[in-house]
């Protein structure tokens, strides 16, 4: 299987680390990958956007036009990137800054999930980008929850391996919600 | 079995480096290769190499040329710009037939330009980027794995046929992260001794480095001599990717990050019933002319995707059978301009006839 996923947002957000965690998730598990992040003159607060492809074939293009899933943190990323998902594809939404419904399309899964409060909820406004990362491994299948919190020490360096108890509730909190919310839609 | 990594190609050059022995690095910060003296400043000093961060990219080529010039495995590395001010060195260490790797990420241009990826060097690299008629070795990865593997070759064609080397990549192929398997360095059993390395005289007979060569008839020959290197590249040194070419109505060609790109455009055309294929030259010099005169005695489409106006398209033209087709799809370098597999899926159906 070949899975892409694109995921953009606000720098800050921790778009890119999440992008590193789920391409070593995929090492883990022995497959190919590749982690582009988009290459251009940002600053803080500006866009930030990746691809990462997980694959069991040789992975071809780092860059992919349409892709199969994306997670779209900010509003700014709904107006660009919601209409590239290709067909049959997954998109994965915060509804805490996104007021865009994504109704606009129906041949792909979207899925609505209040990201930002969630994060609150856990107690730190920076785990965000975990539970989107626990929800996009939940309900594509690209890698399983185990890699993914596998990865947590591959990724972080040392000095905060003791934040990644924390991080590991956040990816299973975000897989709960996510199949809860795709069970719903069902 | 070695771990896999996940590593950026920049610092999968620099790893390279490091494993093939290259203690002497030399360069100048630049945007999207400074992961390259980042990683080697941090872990020279574990294996006893020396780093410098010179005054000016001028003062770094011509570090390197007198390390080199000494007998040492050394290198320097930068993007377009810095390439440029590098050139008259270049064209010395050519002149002076020293070894020695460069590595060019190279962004946009012309002039100052942009950061974005481009492939818009490859004349420069690959047709002698400074004065006085010479080549130099120029090797293009297309993944993080190649950006290990091709460092290592480089210094090793570097030093055995005493012309530079060069690696030429993007910010695609320099930014990106994917799973490398690193492996130790064997080092060909038979590379020359450095018996021209000013190693300090101590009774031996003297050496001399120099492009200076005032006596009759004494450049004309030694013009020869680099022309007669060169031809021996072209004989003994070319390296290619070939895939698909058995049933093939059209080959698409292209080289580093575009190929990446082109492979998946291909397994989308191959999805759709389209028979193509794929060229793709890893030696930029030595060019892969054969190949392409072979695959064109049968395969008479060929699309060559640049990011740039056009400028290896020329090097396909020159090669390939008098009836082939050669078509050319360029993206000049720019923010967002990277094609997509999608875009390039368009221009394989354009071109393509059964």
């Amino acid at each position: 299987m070949n899975y892409d996923v694109f995921m953009a947002g606000f720098g800050g957000q921790g778009i890119l680390l999440i992008g590193n965690l789920l391409a070593y998730a995929g090492i883990i598990e022995g497959r190919n990958v590749s982690y582009f992040p988009a290459y251009g003159v940002e600053k803080r607060g500006g866009a930030a956007t990746c691809t990462v492809v997980v694959s069991d074939d040789e992975v071809g293009s780092p860059v992919i036009g349409n892709p199969g899933a994306a997670l779209i943190l900010n509003p700014l990323s709904m107006e660009k990137y919601f209409s590239r998902v290709r067909p049959g594809g997954l998109c994965i939404i915060n509804s805490s800054l996104v007021e865009d419904a994504g109704d606009g399309r129906d041949d792909i899964q979207v899925v609505r999930i209040p990201i930002n409060d969630m994060a609150l909820e856990l107690g730190d406004p920076r785990l965000l980008n975990m539970i989107t990362i626990g929800a996009y491994a939940e309900l594509s299948g690209a890698v399983s929850l185990d890699s993914l919190k596998g990865a947590l020490k591959d990724v972080l360096p040392k000095r905060n391996h003791r934040f990644i108890p924390m991080n590991v509730e956040a990816i299973d909190r975000g897989a709960a919600y996510a199949r809860e919310a795709a069970g719903r839609a069902a | 079995m070695q771990k896999r990594l996940l590593v950026k190609g920049n610092e999968a050059v620099a790893m390279g480096a490091i494993e093939a022995g290259c203690r002497y690095y030399f360069g100048y910060p630049i945007t999207p290769q400074s992961d390259i003296p980042e990683y080697i400043s941090r872990e020279f000093p574990n294996v006893g190499g020396v780093f410098i961060q010179a005054e000016s990219e001028i003062a770094s080529i011509n570090m390197l040329l007198g390390a080199s010039a000494c007998g040492a495995r050394a290198m320097t590395s930068s993007s377009s710009p810095g390439i440029s001010l590098k050139q008259e060195g270049i064209s010395y260490m050519a002149g002076s037939e020293l070894p020695g790797l460069i590595v060019n990420i190279c962004r946009s241009g012309p002039g100052l330009g942009g950061i974005d990826a481009s492939q818009a060097d490859y004349f420069q690299a690959v047709k002698g980027g400074g004065h006085g008629g010479y080549h130099i070795i120029v090797l293009a990865p297309d993944s993080v794995q190649e950006m290990y593997d091709l460092t290592m070759l480089a210094f090793d064609l570097s030093d055995r046929y005493r012309v530079p080397a060069m690696l030429l990549g993007d910010s695609v192929i320099g930014q990106m992260k994917e799973a490398l398997t690193p492996h130790p360095y064997i080092s060909p059993g038979d590379l020359p001794a450095k018996d021209w390395a000013v190693s300090g005289k101590d009774g031996r007979p003297q050496r001399v480095v120099k492009s200076l060569f005032l006596g009759d008839g004494e450049l004309e020959e030694h013009n020869w001599k680099l022309h007669r290197k060169y031809q021996e590249l072209k004989d003994k040194e070319v390296r290619y990717e070939a895939s698909d070419l058995d049933d093939a109505q059209l080959v698409v060609t292209a080289f580093g990050s575009t190929a990446r790109i082109a492979k998946t455009a291909i397994r989308m055309a191959r999805e759709e019933g389209l028979k193509v294929g794929l060229l793709r030259p890893i030696s930029l010099f030595p060019f892969p002319e054969k190949a392409f005169l072979e695959t064109t005695s049968k395969v008479k489409r060929v699309l060559c995707v640049e990011l740039n106006t056009g400028q290896m398209v020329e090097d396909v033209r020159l090669s390939v059978a008098r009836d082939a087709d050669v078509f050319f799809y360029g993206r000049p370098p720019g923010a967002g301009s990277l094609p997509t597999p999608e875009e390039l899926l368009a221009q394989i159906r354009k071109h393509y006839k059964d």
